[in-house]
């Protein structure tokens, strides 16, 4: 007998499948997933865990979060981030610090690994949502990420 | 409509001098006429699959070229126009040449016999249902000669693995035909829709004409080379399968036939087992030529049943393919004849 229930569980399961898909396409404009992409340029916005750049976000008081530890540039694996430092005089305290001066980021070097993000204390570096990464020129992809004239936001190290 | 253009064309070619050849221009004409039609019918079949498949997946498809799309598969045939045919060195260029001709002729001729309305068929032999069983079954021919002159082992085995696929399941279409022929006592297209006049046979066999109705589907869809039964093509296992060695038009041909023969197991089953171009409880019947409309919309509501299946059911295995038709189709074909022969014998079928 278990020749016919077979054939009874076969019809059932292939109506099962055939209802999942069924449903998928009667939704099929309510829950379409395709972005039409130039054409809504303005309206698209990428999903939180997108990886698009590496970017530094600032204040409005123009003030980063990088302490210039370099632990980005030592986790990098291939070279991308590349921290040029600098000695200042912390105006609070009147010491010797260490302080960045550029926060270099090639991005043509970036592989999207995410380490540097993972591995920063305090914060300073984070994902952006920007796609639109194609420039005529290579120079175009190593920025600088640290606006200028920006200073390290205070109480970041305590 | 339509079909007064047809008679008037039949009655003015007629009148003229010489008979012999109008008649043969007269044929030709129509042949000309099934070819242009349908080539652009297979080119929409196409792209009514792409849409379909792109609404299962919540996608949108192919809507750039034309409204909504509908330019999209014209434009693609123009560009199979422009290509170059290539072929692989040590193919056997004659078969392989030929081979894409025998699989759009053995569709496009198919096509000759179905009934779009009472009057508009252009050949109503008395062996209809059995003619289009035959034709359908020669393009594997095609596909054999193809895949066997590609010179290429991934077309070989899609061929050998086609020949496989349609000799079995050629028995199933094949009697669960017969299934139904038990009830229409003739062969003939025409008679078996006059038949039906009595209520669609699907509705006169009950029992037995459903249980024909979904072996049919299901060996046709087989019969077509198309998913769940595309062993032949298996994009994961075999490239592209036999026409994996083929570009431009040849390969347009196979593509395009494919469509067609999609088209014709479609409309094989809307005249066997839904009254071709009868209209429902006869609710249009003093209007003969929309009977255009209720064959093509009962076709397209079965090829829509086919693409369905493609977009659900994972593909079998040889194996599996093998065991459910020697296995579960066909004995259970045979009992399912005695069974319609059994109901006819003893009159327990429904008439309105």
């Amino acid at each position: 007998m278990s020749y016919f229930s077979e054939i009874y569980n076969g019809i059932k399961t292939l109506l099962t499948g055939m209802s999942v898909t069924g449903k998928y396409f009667l939704n099929a404009r309510k829950g379409v997933i395709t972005q039409q992409y130039p054409d809504n340029r303005e309206t698209l916005k990428m999903f939180d865990r997108f990886r698009g750049e590496v970017i530094m976000p600032h204040d409005n008081n123009n003030e980063h979060r990088c302490t210039g530890c370099q632990k980005c540039e030592i986790a990098c694996p291939n070279g991308t981030i590349e921290i040029i430092w600098d000695r200042g005089i912390d105006e609070a305290t009147g010491k010797k610090k260490k302080k960045i001066d550029q926060f270099v980021y090639h991005l043509s070097l970036c592989t999207m690994c995410g380490l540097c993000i993972d591995v920063c204390p305090t914060d300073a570096i984070e994902w952006g949502q920007n796609f639109e990464n194609s420039v005529f020129d290579r120079t175009h992809l190593t920025r600088v990420l640290n606006e200028p004239g920006s200073k390290l936001a205070p109480g970041v190290e305590e | 409509m339509t079909i007064s253009i047809i008679k008037n064309s039949h009655f003015w070619f007629f009148s003229s001098a010489a008979q012999g050849t109008m008649s043969i221009l007269e044929m030709v004409l129509i042949a000309l006429v099934y070819l242009g039609v349908f080539s652009v019918a297979g080119l929409f079949l196409v792209l009514l699959e792409r849409r379909i498949a792109a609404w299962f997946q919540l996608r949108v498809g192919p809507n750039r070229v034309g409204f909504q799309g509908l330019l999209q598969t014209m434009a693609d045939a123009l560009k199979l126009v422009s290509k170059e045919l290539t072929g692989t060195v040590k193919a056997d260029m004659f078969l392989y040449n030929l081979a894409p001709y025998f699989v759009i002729v053995s569709s496009l001729m198919a096509l000759s016999v179905l009934p779009f309305t009472k009057e508009l068929q252009a050949f109503d032999i008395n062996i209809g249902i059995f003619f289009l069983i035959a034709i359908s079954s020669i393009g594997v021919i095609g596909i054999l000669l193809g895949g066997w002159s590609s010179n290429n082992k991934f077309a070989l085995i899609g061929a050998m693995r086609s020949g496989v696929q349609t000799i079995s399941y050629e028995l199933s279409v094949g009697l669960s035909l017969l299934t139904m022929i038990l009830l229409t006592g003739t062969l003939q297209l025409s008679e078996i829709i006059e038949v039906q006049k009595e209520g669609w046979l699907i509705v006169q066999g009950h029992i037995p004409a459903i249980i024909a109705f979904m072996i049919f589907m299901i060996s046709g869809t087989a019969e077509t080379n198309r998913a769940p039964f595309d062993m032949v093509e298996a994009e994961s296992e075999l490239g592209a399968g036999f026409h994996t060695e083929y570009s431009g038009m040849k390969f347009a041909y196979f593509f395009l036939a494919e469509f067609i023969n999609m088209f014709i197991i479609a409309a094989i089953a809307a005249i066997m087992f839904f009254g071709g171009w009868l209209s429902p409880f006869g609710i249009t019947e003093s209007i003969p030529w929309l009977g255009v409309f209720w064959f093509l919309g009962k076709t397209l509501v079965l090829v829509f049943l086919m693409m369905w299946f493609r977009w659900t059911f994972p593909r079998l295995r040889v194996d599996q393919l093998l065991t459910l038709e020697w296995k579960y189709l066909l004995p259970i074909n045979l009992v399912n004849i005695v069974l319609m022969a059994l109901m006819v014998w003893l009159n327990l079928i429904i008439k309105v």
